[in-house]
């Protein structure tokens, strides 16, 4: 009895050492570690993003009841639409050119703001992010106040120094040109912070160096600052183009898509489309039908940016 | 001193109170079983109230848990969630459904003939639309209810007719069950000839242009009364027909005289241009008169609600009906079924139609003789000619009825019949308009 007792306790502890041996050994491996502290992240993008993005993809590619898988043939039926093809060029007209004007309002605000003395700045800087912080649809249900069709604040000025009432949505090129100016408005400062930060980053020798050489205030821009400024200006109009193409809110409050139609952009096409005419397979098409174009322009921005950092730490 | 005594842990619970106030958990001693219904949110606060204590009566009388959400409208929060519950097949058990919600969902649908049956036999048929929207290859997949269906006439400022067009909408149309006087001269011409009227006095018709569903309901009962499809029962496109011309040519007078801002106009430009005094007549449920009554008395007190006009093919009046579905994978698809039946009965959709003073239609026509419609005031009986009355010789209409459902959405939902009219404001000629439509029904068609 004594023997059998003294074998059974001196073999449990050996397995313990065993297994806690090899969980040990594995868990002294960085990657291992680094793997397990990452899961909850990787579970989370699975889930909410890759998760989705794959589902709308095989949506996409469904008949209207789901019931039959018909490959690209919802993209090529929207094609084939006037409809359409008015929402691309309407999304396209939308988002390159806010884009633009964000990023190039953005650049003379950061370089206005650059110049005010640290103290002050503090100041601008906070009264210029305000658009940025309230919540896009509250603050354009406030510019909708402002260009509403039968009592625009904006109407009722032009009219107090005689000016006709203009149909601030009631008319296609008006219309996309409020949504436009609401969008630069809202964007804008998020530019402005971001080209701000990089302005901070530029070494004040560069400039030194460029003033000793006799370069004006255009040669310093054109060869210091923007230079210096490529990459944070490619990720930012990389970053909005892709919101500002995916943009919801302004559209659907302040015109819903009309008049006739011409303000359509793809994200209110494809709510109509898909969750108010029931046809979801179709709204997801024309939900990701910019998604390969964007991810080519995104492939190739970044890998600009990557060649550009090397280079930088070389 | 003031401390602050708000703690994380207590913040946190106010917030979890503060979201769970839209539902509504009733549970009785002894439930037997469990069945959750999201409601249309009533944009009268009554309407939910008094819609709780009939749950609540019906979960007492029953031994049942019966977990109530009032699912709003806005931001098309219904809709999404029909979607969302559609996909992940699970959620209610029984959910509202707006008008072409049943017909998008119907193979998600659980058949309620029984329920039908039960209650039409008891009440009578409903209307021609109700069975549209709801009833596929022959079985009812979603009770028609009152709640949130509505009809969408007239609603005029009596003085400015009177002055300004002539016409009288309280003697045309009283609020009795006998004879209407103006129902035969109440045309679409007549419609035309008062719109440019009032028009001339600065106080045009508010009738919009956009793709919201008034300005296409209001289409859609044009269209109708000139026998006028875009696609027919069939399938077929018809919009090259004499009848859409017929239409086309009516509205290019019309739209001269609407408001300027007639094709930004959406789902509220109407409501504000009667409770603002700006205009004389627009087509909607008695909503408008009932924010007037609140807002601008003198308005609400001479505003008449009535019928619309007739055409050559007669008179249509717009209707909205919504529904009331089970889905397929619903757990406890008996006690849902019970549930609705019970909020089906005429003296519940009687309470809940009193409460919103009359702004809910029952979907059964024996219903049409709750008082409330006579009683509402001021001005007193001013929308008993808000429900289509057997005087007013018109039936309910849904604009791109007949044409197959899964068209007709499309049709409805991106607006083909006001924005046809929007491009004939905007200078188009007539076939310009009809090539237009042609080529958008094709796309919907195909």
């Amino acid at each position: 009895m004594a023997d059998a007792s003294t074998l059974a306790v001196s073999f449990m502890p050996t397995r313990r050492v065993a297994r806690h041996g090899s969980m040990h050994r594995l868990m002294r491996h960085r990657s291992t570690v680094a793997l397990l502290m990452c899961s909850p992240l990787f579970v989370l993008i699975g889930g909410l993003v890759v998760y989705p993005a794959i589902y709308a993809i095989y949506l996409s590619m469904l008949n209207k009841g789901m019931t039959q898988f018909v490959g690209l043939h919802n993209f090529a039926f929207l094609l084939k639409r006037d409809t359409f093809r008015l929402v691309i060029f309407q999304s396209c007209l939308f988002a390159v050119s806010a884009v633009v004007m964000k990023a190039f309002i953005g650049f003379v605000l950061a370089h206005l703001m650059h110049n005010i003395p640290s103290g002050r700045q503090r100041i601008w800087r906070g009264l210029l992010l305000v658009p940025w912080v309230i919540p896009l649809a509250l603050s354009t249900l406030g510019w909708w106040w402002l260009f509403d069709p039968s009592y625009s604040a904006f109407n009722y000025v032009l009219n107090v120094f005689g000016f006709p009432t203009v149909a601030w949505l009631g008319e296609a090129w008006p219309a996309r040109l409020c949504m436009i100016t609401v969008n630069v408005w809202f964007g804008t400062p998020f530019f402005m912070i971001m080209y701000l930060a990089a302005l901070k980053s530029v070494p004040e020798q560069l400039y030194e160096a460029a003033a000793i050489d006799g370069a004006g205030a255009l040669q310093k821009l054109f060869f210091v600052t923007l230079p210096m400024m490529r990459n944070i200006i490619s990720i930012t109009v990389l970053f909005s183009l892709i919101v500002t193409f995916a943009n919801f809110d302004i559209v659907r409050i302040l015109t819903n898509g009309g008049p006739e139609s011409k303000t359509h952009v793809f994200a209110t096409y494809a709510f109509q489309v898909g969750i108010q005419s029931g046809n979801i397979p179709l709204g997801a098409s024309v939900s990701l039908f910019m998604f390969p174009l964007l991810a080519v322009f995104a492939f190739f921005v970044l890998r600009n940016v990557t060649r550009r950092t090397k280079e930088i730490a070389a | 001193m003031l401390t602050n005594n708000v703690t994380r842990r207590k913040a946190l619970k106010i917030g979890a109170a503060a979201a769970a106030l839209p539902l509504v958990h009733i549970r009785t001693a002894g439930a037997a079983g469990k069945v959750s219904i999201g409601f249309w949110d009533h944009w009268v606060p009554a309407g939910n109230d008094v819609m709780k204590k009939q749950v609540a009566a019906f979960a007492e009388k029953n031994k049942v848990e019966v977990q109530a959400d009032f699912i709003t409208t806005i931001g098309n929060k219904n809709l999404l969630t029909i979607a969302a519950e559609a996909q992940a097949k699970t959620g209610h058990d029984a959910l509202a459904f707006p008008t072409w919600n049943v017909l998008a969902y119907a193979d998600s649908l659980e058949p309620v003939d029984d329920v039908m049956g039960r209650l039409t036999t008891k009440y009578g048929q409903t209307n021609k639309v109700a069975e549209y929207l709801a009833k596929v290859k022959g079985h009812w997949l979603a009770i028609p209810t009152s709640s949130g269906t509505q009809m969408k006439g007239p609603c005029a400022r009596i003085s400015i007719m009177k002055e300004a067009a002539g016409l009288d909408p309280v003697a045309m149309f009283p609020a009795n069950a006998g004879p209407a006087p103006g129902a035969e001269s109440w045309t679409y011409d007549a419609h035309l000839k008062a719109a440019e009227a009032c028009a001339k006095v600065g106080k045009a018709f508010g009738i919009g242009l956009g793709t919201t569903p008034d300005s296409v309901d209001t289409a859609g009962a044009l269209f109708a009364a000139y026998g006028a499809e875009l696609v027919n029962a069939k399938g077929d496109i018809t919009v090259k027909s004499d009848a859409v011309r017929e239409v086309l040519e009516y509205a290019q007078r019309l739209v001269k005289v609407l408001p300027k801002d007639a094709v930004s106009y959406d789902d509220a430009s109407n409501n504000r241009a009667l409770i603002s005094g700006q205009s004389a007549l627009i087509w909607n449920p008695p909503s408008a008169w009932a924010v007037a009554k609140r807002d601008n008395r003198p308005v609400a007190e001479d505003s008449w609600t009535f019928t619309a006009p007739t055409g050559p093919k007669g008179r249509f009046v717009p209707h909205v009906p919504f529904f009331w579905g089970i889905w397929k994978f619903s757990q406890n698809k008996t006690a849902a079924k019970d549930l609705i039946d019970y909020l089906m009965q005429r003296e519940q959709v009687e309470a809940r139609c009193n409460v919103v003073e009359g702004y809910d239609i029952p979907p059964f026509d024996s219903m049409l003789d709750f008082k409330v419609w006579e009683n509402v005031e001021p001005p007193k009986g001013t929308v008993y000619n808000y429900p289509v009355r057997l005087q007013h010789k018109g039936v309910a209409h849904i604009a791109a009825l007949p044409a197959p459902p899964e068209i007709a959405v499309q049709i409805y939902n991106q607006g083909t019949m006001p924005t046809m009219f929007a491009k004939l404001l905007s200078g188009q000629s007539i076939n310009d308009v009809i090539a237009w439509a042609q080529n958008e029904l094709e796309g919907f068609v195909g």
